[in-house]
This record gives C-alpha cells, sequence and structure tokens, in this order.
C-alpha cells in the first residue's frame, strides 16, 4: 500500500501539485487520472522517487520515503517495477536482455537461474519466441509486453506504468489493460497507472484518482464514476459522444 | 551565470560518477563495450588521417625549405616533431571530440530522451556511474590511439617525402632521429591523458543533462563537440606553458 499526505511540488514558482492526499492499495490496479497537463506525470514522478518534492509524504507499507537512507531507498527502488509511456527498453540489447537486465543488477542468481526467470515471464506476457529481437524490430505492443516483463521479473512489490496504452491500437490496448490487472490480481502487487485512456479507466480501474490543476478533484472507481455528479470529473469522462451515449444507455438501464 | 552554473554541474557530475559503483560483473561488459566503440571503433580513421596528414607536413615542410645550406633531413626533423608534439595528440584529439564526443552525447541523450536514463534511475542504479564510469576507463586506452597516429603520421610522411622526391630515405631517417628527446614523447602522453579525460566526461555531461527531444540531441552533440574542443584547446596551451616552458 501506498499513502500520500498533503503532497505539494513546484516548478520554478509554480505550484504543480497542491497538496494532494491519497492511498494507493494493495492488490488493486489504481488509477491516476486526469487531463494533459493536470500534474499525473508529476505526481508519478514524485511517487517514484525522480523529483523531491517541498512539502508531503509518501509512505510505502508505512515507511516514509523520505526518511531512508540511500541504501534503504535502494533497496526500496529495487521492490519497484516500472513501464514508461514509451517502453523505454534498453536500444543496445536484445528483448531478452532487456528482461534479465534488473536480476544481473540486483540478484546474486546464476546464469541459468536467471534465464528461466526470463523465459518464464516473457511466457507470461506472451512472448515466448522473441528472446533474440532487438526492442527495435518489435512493435509497439510488443514492446509494451516487454517493458512489463522487465517490471515484473524481480517479483516488484510496487508496479507504476505510465500512460501504458498511449499509441497503441484499441484491442492491443486491451490486452496490455488485461495483461496489467492480470498481474496485479496474480501478484498481489500494489499497481499504479497513469492514463487519460477512457477505455483503461473503465476496464481496470478499480481505483480511480481524478487529478485536476495539481488537485485532487475526485476519487472513485470504475463502478462509481458512472454515477458521481461531480462536474470535473463528467466534463472528462463524458467529452466524447460515445461515453455519452455509454452514460445514457447505463442510467437508463438502472432506472 | 549559465556557464558558471554548468562548470558546477560538470565537476559534480563528476563526483557522482564514482559513487555507488555497478556490479562489477556488469561493469566488465560495459568497458569492453566501450572499449569497442570508442578505442577500436576509432582505429580506422585515425589511421588515414594520421597517414596523410603525415604526408601533408612533410610536403609543406619540404617545400618550404628551399635554401640549399639547410640540410635535408630537416625535413623528417620537422615532421617528427610536428606530429609527436601537436597534431597526434592536439589535432587529433579534436578529430576525436568530433567522432568520439558526438557518438557519446547522441547515444546518452537518446537515452535520455526516449527515459532510458529515467528507467535506470527508478531501478536505484547512479546512471552517471552506468554510462559514464565505463566511457572513462575505456578511454584510458586513448594513448594507445595516439601512439598509433603518432607512428602513421611520420610513416606518411616518409612515404610522401620520398615517393614525392622531396629528399632520400636515409635523410627522411636521419632526421627523425635528430636530437631525440624522450620527455616530448611523455609531455605527449601527459596531454593524451589529460585530453581523453575531457574527451570523455564532457560529451556525457552534454548527453546526461539535455532536455528535450531528437533535435535537443543533435544540439547537444554540437554543443558538445566545440565544448571539447574549447576545453582541449585551452588545456593544450596551459600544459604545454607548464611542461615546456
Amino acid at each position: 500500500m501506498i499513502e500520500v499526505k498533503n503532497l505539494h511540488k513546484s516548478f520554478g514558482g509554480v505550484e504543480v501539485l497542491k497538496g494532494i492526499s491519497t492511498t494507493f492499495e494493495k492488490g488493486k490496479t489504481n488509477l491516476i487520472i486526469g487531463q494533459s497537463g493536470s500534474g499525473k506525470t508529476v505526481f508519478l514522478k514524485c511517487l517514484l522517487g525522480l523529483f523531491d518534492y517541498e512539502e508531503g509524504t509518501i509512505a510505502y507499507d508505512g515507511k516514509i520515503f523520505s526518511q531512508l537512507t540511500e541504501a534503504e531507498k535502494r533497496n526500496m527502488r529495487a521492490k519497484i517495477g516500472m513501464v514508461f509511456q514509451g517502453s523505454a527498453l534498453f536500444d543496445s540489447m536484445t528483448i531478452a536482455q532487456n528482461v534479465m537486465f534488473p536480476l544481473k543488477m540486483f540478484t546474486k542468481q546464476s546464469k541459468s537461474e536467471m534465464e528461466d526467470r526470463v523465459d518464464f515471464v516473457l511466457k507470461r506476457v506472451n512472448l515466448d519466441d522473441a528472446h533474440n529481437k532487438m526492442p527495435s524490430e518489435a512493435s509497439g505492443g510488443m514492446q509494451k509486453r516487454v517493458a512489463i516483463a522487465r517490471a515484473i521479473v524481480n517479483n516488484p512489490k510496487y508496479l507504476f506504468c505510465d500512460e501504458p496504452n498511449s499509441g497503441l491500437d484499441p484491442k492491443t490496448a486491451i490486452v496490455i489493460d488485461n495483461l496489467i490487472q492480470e498481474i496485479t490480481d496474480e501478484y498481489q502487487i500494489t499497481t499504479v497507472v497513469n492514463s487519460h485512456d477512457m477505455n483503461s479507466v473503465m476496464e481496470i480501474g478499480e481505483k480511480i484518482v481524478f487529478l485536476k490543476n495539481g488537485l485532487k478533484a475526485w476519487e472513485g472507481s470504475n463502478k462509481t464514476i458512472f454515477k458521481t455528479d461531480n462536474e470535473v470529473v463528467t466534463d472528462f469522462v463524458y467529452s466524447s459522444n460515445l461515453f455519452k451515449k455509454v452514460r445514457k444507455m447505463y442510467i437508463d438501464d438502472n432506472e | 551565470m549559465t556557464y558558471l552554473h554548468n562548470i558546477g554541474a560538470y565537476f559534480l557530475m563528476i563526483a557522482e560518477m564514482f559513487r555507488k559503483p555497478t556490479k562489477w560483473s556488469v561493469m566488465k561488459q560495459l568497458i569492453l563495450k566501450d572499449v569497442d566503440d570508442l578505442i577500436i571503433g576509432s582505429l580506422g580513421i585515425v589511421a588515414f588521417i594520421s597517414f596523410f596528414v603525415g604526408g601533408v607536413v612533410t610536403i609543406q615542410t619540404a617545400l618550404n625549405i628551399n635554401n640549399p645550406l639547410i640540410p635535408k633531413y630537416l625535413v623528417g626533423f620537422a615532421t617528427r616533431q610536428s606530429i609527436i608534439l601537436e597534431f597526434a595528440p592536439t589535432f587529433m584529439s579534436i578529430i576525436m571530440a568530433g567522432k568520439v564526443g558526438s557518438f557519446i552525447t547522441s547515444s546518452i541523450g537518446t537515452m535520455r530522451v526516449t527515459e532510458q536514463i529515467d528507467a535506470l534511475e527508478v531501478m536505484g542504479i547512479n546512471a552517471l556511474n552506468y554510462l559514464v564510469f565505463p566511457k572513462f576507463i575505456s578511454m584510458l586506452l586513448y594513448p594507445f590511439i595516439i601512439s598509433i597516429a603518432m607512428f602513421l603520421g611520420i610513416l606518411g610522411g616518409m612515404a610522401a617525402c620520398v615517393y614525392g622526391g622531396f629528399s632520400t630515405l636515409e635523410d627522411y631517417i636521419v632526421g627523425i632521429q635528430t636530437d631525440f628527446e624522450t620527455f616530448h614523447v611523455v609531455y605527449a602522453f601527459i596531454k593524451t591523458f589529460a585530453f581523453a579525460f575531457l574527451l570523455a566526461t564532457i560529451p556525457s555531461f552534454h548527453g546526461f543533462y539535455m532536455k528535450g527531444g531528437a533535435l535537443e540531441v543533435g544540439k547537444a552533440s554540437t554543443t558538445s563537440f566545440v565544448w571539447t574542443s574549447v576545453a582541449i584547446i585551452v588545456l593544450n596551451y596551459f600544459l604545454t606553458q607548464m611542461l615546456l616552458s
């Protein structure tokens, strides 16, 4: 579980996060949603420890990150898996080497043990025959799956995904969303997904935190987001005609 | 102010580069890869340029010594001095600032743009140690390149001298042996080590701290070439003043 209390972050005097407090629960897919410029990426980077913040605390299972020693922070980071928006695979390594990288860096496993683990996670993300391909030879969807495999190979306790299905076709996006949810359930990890894709919200949003102008504007789940009267959320969620129709159908069905 | 800030950030980067070392089993492979990219990969261009520039230095010297009182062996002597003292260590380093420097800046800069550096940092890896330290270590082999540049420069001079009919092979060989001072080679290698450090670190700095996208990677490579060249020229002046005056 990750607990965030009163998080403030500024850039050059401009306050981007204005006191966010929320909880990301273990074994659930937690979504941070909001318009572009709402502070989602900054919030995610604060959670990951990539940005320092002026005020507030972030606690991983009760341990406040900013109060940890350097060695403790390093140990904590080894428990974090991250899927970047652009996958961030290492260009100079094959897909198998990319996935093996965290094991090489943080474990004392033998080569055969590492290879077995890489085979297992690549199979888990349905990429059992892509070991020797270079990232540049893989499609966008494959790269995302490799990034997920790399993120989970070292059994993380926390999984962060920054817009994991941006740039993917709707079908592949759903495959990625489902994969994230399955992995979260299977390994009981705390997953935080940064997204502005409404399909993801509906598919995997077991907990949703809606940000607007650096503030938490709403909190709920994919079950409650249809019912909310919060104007800020409805403006965002029902901005497309498709979702306006979906909402109408939902309300009509429930009446 | 920006310049001062960048100079401070550069020295902080160097200090950070030695902290939180990467596992030796991983580092060993990174060093070998960088030796291949930066040293072995530069041999061809260094050999080609050195041989022909050595030839040009000899032709220019020979054409400017047309007084019959000046001995012919002076062509070999002047070629040796030019190549060992300046051409091989300094001007080859400026060429390498273009070749190796832009490779380093663009490869690290691309990693920054594509969030690969963020990926390393999220994992708790010291990205500076992981990326810059192996380049620094592999550039310790840079004097090997410069030795080859010296040898091929003098060899190119000999070929141009003999086949161009400027003097005989014997005169050229006497020339390159005349008044030979070992310290000049030591001086050249001291400079080479200093330039190797600049060649590894300044382009890394420009790549690591760049901001923006693909266009900025290109700009960072150009800026890194300019600043590496400036640093080499300035350091060359001070080292020459200190070591030869």
